[in-house]
């Protein structure tokens, strides 16, 4: 950098400096804002068309020009909820695991491996679940759910391997390092002098990890949920390769479906005609709305740790 | 009475550990799991050919990714170029100016969000401002996509690297009768060099893995890039075209590609977190 | 209670109040700091010693809802006044804090950054400043052979004095102090101390120091603020040997509290 001169024009400077950075920080509200307007503006002839029966009809059909979003909606919620039930115990027992329980030379690398877990791209782990669980789940979990449970409207298809519960399974890998991770944060922002005077009252991990650290560290185990649960809503690739991209209504989780998502990336080079383009940028509103409403709740919930933390 | 409620308690406590200890076993396993098969079915189709060859169709013998692995390189590369400056100023707003006023807040929030943003969706935007109005897929479209995709991240890190200089070391230059702008370009952006690095390299790391948003604005090409503006080879893309088809050699460059990714992706996580805690661990 | 009609007045303080945001800080301040002397301010944390020298160089200003009010007369102008530009003011009074804030670059580089804002100098004479500084901040012996070794390399006693050079290096008339030894060890303390010896004879000092013993050691006067108020302010011998006021005394005698 020259040399500034001082007094006067250095004032200006900073005022030119704070305006610029400023500007470029304002860019990112108006790429959000130029974004839910493109998308909105796009999605015309589809919400002119179908109005709101495109979220409660269930006929996605390119030949008669009919599109409901409900399966995809369905799919995509299965999905995720199939992932979550899976996901949230497991990476709630690993946070465990890290923060308080592990003897102290395994909590860095087993730390660091699950991290590096959460930063593998997830069309790894679409690609691995296509060709590594589904022949499991073909052959073994399935049936065997098929053979027991058959009188469940939940597991009524004959299995086939893919379907809404391998996407789910998949879907719960991914997320698991990542809300773990998250998890784990929350819990070592706990005080230590807090949970020592647990500890010297005589409780055990156990009791000082419910009565002391989740209560302390609730709002930020919440968002994490949420931050996780917003991931799931919105991958795509985990998804697609395992989920059978079919448009049949059922509530069967061995039947094949399709996700928001997954409709997107099957669908959108191929739609022809504009209704159909049309109605798939529908979707993707859609799931960019519900997306946008999760993650605005996981970011109320983890920034109000900080604050507290912060203070 | 004592005893066995202490028993109880010992025994809910065992019981506790030992499932959260399997939920990480379980874990770690999974690493090693999906690690192993990438490793075990991708690594023998790596060779020679794989980095200099363009793709055959199947059945051929040979052929390669090297379109996409460029590609991959070039797209990421540019996608950097936008995003970084961009995402620099928008976080040194954050740290400097914007700290706890609504703006900065917003601006704040709204990154985070995005961060988290469904990455297929921003594809489609994209795809809609830019291939639509072009008329074709392009290699910029691509860029554009990673290149959004990355952006709140660096304004996060950039914002959070910012964060960790010093008021002190501010206040000293400010001391001495500095401009703000002076300060901020000799002194904290010069004290914050090496986190935000290694915070972007993470960022753009992680868009590189990325596949949903270039499936509708780079596309995928089998052929050698000639300019930026037509549809564009990428890794990522080849893979899950490959690996849907029912080619069994195309399964398996899909391998090789899955391998090339994570093997690359989880270099720079190492090398990054190395070189963040020896730069901690420095007073 | 307070100096007034002192023949070399440099600062001199009247009726100064500071705001955060509504919760205010300093009641009332009036006191004159004299040429070419050391004045220390001592009280117990959280008293607006720091904050009230903080005004001297209008550093409050880089924070929102931070506002002074009442005068500073530096050579008789209101330095308070907003016109004063900053970046001047800020070269005619240099500042040290607490932790040693070597800047990120080389020693070299950390004195000649703060030539480099203020003036236009050529190479030979850029380096002439740079030995003088380091000279005048005694380091210069302990430093030579390292001028392109990073700031951060140096002991946390050297990265002090390389502050203090920086500072006097842009030759400014006032230099304040914000408790310029709490992070150093006696040794290293003991070389500061002696160091601002030497300086008054250029320079107007203003020091805060949670250390009796330091401004004991080495001020010729002592302001006791409490709770934002100028408690006492003489010379210090007078302070430490005869403070007029209870408050003062009890500090002193270390029954505070």
């Amino acid at each position: 950098m020259s040399t500034a001169s001082s007094g006067r024009p250095g004032f200006t400077a900073d005022q030119l400096f704070r305006l610029l950075t400023a500007a470029f920080a304002t860019f990112i509200a108006i790429l959000f804002i130029v974004m839910l307007g493109v998308l909105w503006h796009e999605s015309q002839p589809a919400i002119d068309k179908f109005g709101f029966s495109f979220l409660t009809s269930s006929d996605w059909n390119p030949v008669s020009n009919e599109y409901g979003a409900l399966i995809a909606i369905i799919g995509t919620l299965l999905t995720t909820l199939v992932a979550m039930l899976v996901a949230l115990p497991v990476s709630l027992g690993i946070a465990l695991f890290l923060a308080e329980i592990s003897p102290y030379w395994l909590r860095k690398p087993v730390g660091t491996a699950i991290e590096l877990l959460a930063a593998i791209p997830s069309i790894v782990y679409g690609m691995w679940g296509l060709f590594v669980i589904v022949p499991i789940m073909a052959d073994t979990v399935q049936p065997w759910l098929y053979d027991h449970f058959s009188f469940m409207p939940l597991f009524s298809t004959p299995p086939i391997g893919i379907g809404i519960l391998t996407a789910g399974l998949v879907l719960a890998l991914m997320i698991i390092p990542f809300i773990a991770s998250i998890t784990r944060d929350v819990f070592l922002m706990c005080p230590q002098n807090l949970k020592e005077s647990a500890y010297g009252l005589g409780a055990t991990n156990w009791e000082v990890v419910k009565d002391v650290m989740i209560p302390y560290g609730i709002k930020g185990i919440v968002g994490a949920i949420f931050l996780g649960l917003g991931r799931a809503l919105g991958e795509t690739m985990a998804v697609t390769f395992v989920i059978g991209n079919a448009y049949h209504l059922s509530w069967s989780l061995l039947a094949p479906g399709n996700s928001i998502a997954s409709t997107l990336a099957n669908e959108f080079t191929e739609a022809d005609g504009k209704l159909y383009t049309s109605a798939l940028i529908e979707l993707g509103l859609v799931l960019f709305l519900i997306t946008f409403i999760v993650l605005s709740i996981a970011e109320f919930w983890l920034h109000s740790t900080n604050k507290k933390r912060g203070a | 009475m004592l005893n066995s409620r202490t028993f109880r308690r010992q025994f809910i406590n065992r019981f506790v550990l030992i499932i959260s200890t399997l939920a990480a076993l379980l874990g770690i396993v999974m690493l090693v799991w999906i690690l192993g098969d990438v490793v075990l079915r991708g690594f023998g189709v790596i060779n020679w050919n794989f980095f200099t060859e363009l793709p055959v169709p199947p059945g051929e013998e040979g052929g390669g990714l090297a379109n996409a692995i460029i590609g991959t390189l070039v797209m990421t590369i540019v996608a950097a170029l936008m995003a970084v400056p961009v995402g620099v100023m928008a976080g040194t707003y954050l740290s400097e100016f914007g700290k706890h006023n609504l703006f900065g807040r917003l601006v704040r929030s709204l990154s985070d969000i995005l961060v988290s943003a469904p990455s297929i969706v921003v594809g489609v935007f994209v795809y809609l401002i830019m291939v639509k109005t072009m008329g074709h897929f392009s290699g910029w479209a691509g860029s554009v996509s990673l290149a959004i995709l990355m952006l709140p991240v660096v304004i996060r890190t950039t914002e959070e690297m910012l964060r960790l200089v010093p008021g002190e070391m501010r206040e000293s230059a400010l001391a001495l009768g500095a401009p703000y702008w002076n300060m901020m370009m000799n002194i904290v952006f010069r004290a914050a060099k090496n986190g935000m690095a290694t915070g972007i390299m993470l960022a753009v790391a992680r868009v590189a893995g990325e596949t949903a948003p270039l499936l509708f604005t780079a596309m995928n090409s089998p052929y050698w890039m000639q300019s930026m503006n037509e549809p564009m080879a990428n890794l990522t893309v080849t893979l899950f075209n490959y690996a849907m088809s029912p080619y069994n050699d195309w399964q398996e460059l899909a391998w090789g590609a899955a391998f090339l990714i994570t093997v690359s992706v989880l270099c720079v996580n190492i090398i990054t977190r190395l070189i963040l805690s020896s730069g901690r661990s420095k007073p | 209670m307070t100096k007034t009609n002192k023949p070399d007045v440099k600062i001199a303080v009247r009726n100064l109040n500071f705001f955060y945001d509504n919760k205010q800080a300093l009641f009332d301040n009036t006191l004159d700091i004299v040429a070419n002397k050391v004045t220390a301010f001592i009280g117990p944390s959280g008293c607006g010693k720091s904050t009230h020298i903080r005004c001297y160089n209008r550093m409050f200003s880089l924070y929102k809802g931070h506002r002074g009010e009442g005068e500073i007369l530096f050579d008789g102008e209101n330095i308070l006044d907003p016109k004063v530009p900053e970046l001047q003011l800020r070269h005619r009074v240099g500042m040290i804090f607490q932790k040693p804030t070597p800047f990120p670059m080389t020693v070299y580089d950390n004195i000649a950054y703060g030539l480099r804002l203020h003036g236009n100098y050529p190479q030979s004479e850029l380096d002439d400043r740079v030995e003088k500084a380091l000279r005048d901040g005694a380091l210069w012996d302990e430093v030579k052979d390292s001028l392109r070794k990073p700031g951060t390399a140096l002991s946390g006693g050297q990265q002090q004095r390389l502050c203090i050079a920086r500072a006097i290096a842009v030759q400014p008339e006032v230099i304040l102090m914000d408790e310029p030894c709490s992070a150093l060890d006696p040794i290293a303390t003991a070389k500061i101390e002696e160091l601002i010896d030497e300086l008054k004879k250029k320079f107007t000092i203003v020091i805060v120091t949670h250390s009796m013993q330091q401004a004991a050691r080495v001020s010729d006067y002592t302001a006791y603020f409490y709770l934002g108020k100028l408690i006492e302010y003489d010379d210090t011998q007078v302070i430490f040997t005869s403070p007029q006021n209870q408050k003062t005394e009890d500090y002193i005698t270390g029954r505070f509290g």
